[in-house]
């Protein structure tokens, strides 16, 4: 009976772990595209100022990003913000870090691509959006899809760095739970969380990865 | 008429002069081949004819239309527009290129279609029936990487002329595969010469490029050494860099 009761007060924060794990993943995944334009465009100083994020985003701990993002707009530009952004802090701020190194990842991954691949679409006269929607993007999925479930596993367990902008993900609560009762049991409970969402992850993933296996 | 010109054609990469001052044209249903040494200059020759390169200077024609002239300062200044030149060639590649993640009839349509814009279904029938000209009809489902090294260089070259084009560009198209299977490959191109498609071939194949050629180019150094018919070339070769080419290759 305990043990429910314990789990049905961790529900709330499970929740919370897979509704910002969801968001970010739907944010980052696109913006890390964006990200990874800039990095590889051929104008230097946009090239220059996004190899300067992306060193900013991954050399500086992402719950030090996540305090910028919610205390930044206050301390820098003295705007006000109400309640409700502290949830849109811990998104956005998860979510640029992310696209950070997905946009890494997609950039090894764009840059791993045969060249031949578009000098065949340049002379069959594809634009080079068609090159990159139709044969570039597609061959890029296939190789970044390993790296990429990576951090999608890391990004599991990173959800809990949320506390600091006392966001009650699951973590949280399961810290604060064995407090109260001096029980490790709730620690172990949200241990065994942290796993089984990842096993899902990753077998997910695998899923993925097989239905493009089709092709060398 | 012309299908391809080119004049005066200069290219460096860095310090390194590729083409010095070349100039070629191809006449409609001629077949020529480009021989020569490594870092002669003949794939740099094709990849300027097909604008994977720029030239630095020189002109370059296709059907009597302009794609590139020298502006004042001698640089070559190419047209707005390319995209109408691209559709005059098309271009067979030494390691194939074709999409790994398409099937081969699906390598072969899709240009067509959402390049050319043209129906599906009208593509689909002259796909179907390039590729049982080819022999490879039972494979218009099969993806790239479960076919032989012959046989994806037949596809590509099937997807090349499924563009329809004027002119028809083989980068050393057989120097990727095993030498038992160049013969298959080169069966297609001689096909190809006796319905009378146009085409510029770089090739280090000496026999084929004999038998199959209107007109044989030497490269060497960046310049077009010697030229003639095959019989002229290998037969009555005139310059000595030519001659010791050959007997080196003969060896």
């Amino acid at each position: 009976m305990d043990f429910i009761n314990l789990l049905a007060q961790l529900a709330e924060g499970m929740g919370n772990t897979l509704l910002l794990f969801v968001l970010t993943l739907v944010f980052s995944l696109p913006l890390g595209l964006l990200v990874a334009f800039g990095r590889m465009s051929n104008f230097k100083p946009v090239q220059l100022l996004f190899k300067f994020i992306i060193a900013i985003l991954r050399g500086t701990p992402l719950m030090l990003q996540l305090l910028v993002v919610f205390f930044g707009p206050y301390y820098i530009f003295g705007v006000s913000l109400s309640a409700s952004y502290r949830f849109i802090a811990v998104v956005l701020g998860f979510s640029i870090n992310y696209a950070a190194y997905f946009a890494e990842i997609y950039r090894s991954g764009i840059e791993s691509i045969p060249m031949g691949q578009r000098e065949a679409a340049q002379v069959l006269g594809y634009s080079r959006a068609q090159t990159f929607v139709k044969i570039i993007l597609p061959q890029m999925v296939k190789r970044v899809l390993p790296p990429v479930t990576n951090e999608v596993i890391t990004l599991v367990k990173d959800t809990s760095l949320a506390f600091v902008l006392v966001y009650t993900e699951m973590f949280t609560l399961a810290k604060q739970i064995a407090a109260a009762r001096t029980s490790v049991m709730p620690l172990f409970v949200a241990g065994v969380f942290y796993f089984v969402f990842n096993a899902v992850v990753a077998v997910v993933m695998e899923r993925v990865e097989r239905s493009l296996a089709y092709y060398n | 008429m012309n299908v391809l010109k080119m004049a005066n054609v200069k290219k460096s990469f860095g310090d390194l002069d590729v083409l010095k001052d070349i100039s070629v044209s191809v006449d409609k249903g001629e077949v020529v081949s480009i021989i020569g040494p490594s870092g002669s200059g003949k794939s740099t020759l094709l990849r300027c004819a097909t604008l994977l390169e720029q030239m630095d200077s020189g002109e370059l024609w296709y059907m009597g239309e302009k794609a590139a002239g020298n502006d004042d300062e001698g640089h070559s200044a190419y047209v707005k527009d390319l995209k109408k030149f691209r559709r005059c060639f098309g271009l067979v590649f030494q390691n194939f290129n074709l999409f790994p993640h398409y099937t081969v009839l699906k390598n072969l349509m899709d240009a067509p279609v959402s390049v050319l814009k043209r129906p599906a279904g009208e593509v689909k029938a002259e796909a179907m029936a390039l590729l049982c000209k080819m022999g490879l009809e039972d494979k218009a489902d099969a993806y790239p990487c479960q076919l032989s090294g012959g046989q994806q260089q037949r596809v590509s070259i099937v997807r090349a002329l499924a563009m329809k084009p004027e002119i028809l560009f083989f980068d050393e198209p057989t120097s990727a595969l095993d030498p038992e299977l160049t013969g298959e490959v080169l069966k297609v191109i001689k096909q190809l010469a006796e319905e009378k498609m146009t085409m510029v071939i770089v090739t280090h194949e000496m026999a084929f490029a004999r038998a199959v050629s209107d007109r044989v180019i030497f490269m060497d150094g960046g310049i077009i050494v010697e030229q003639g018919k095959p019989e002229e070339v290998f037969g009555d070769t005139q310059q000595e860099r030519t001659k010791q080419f050959l007997r080196n290759y003969q060896q």
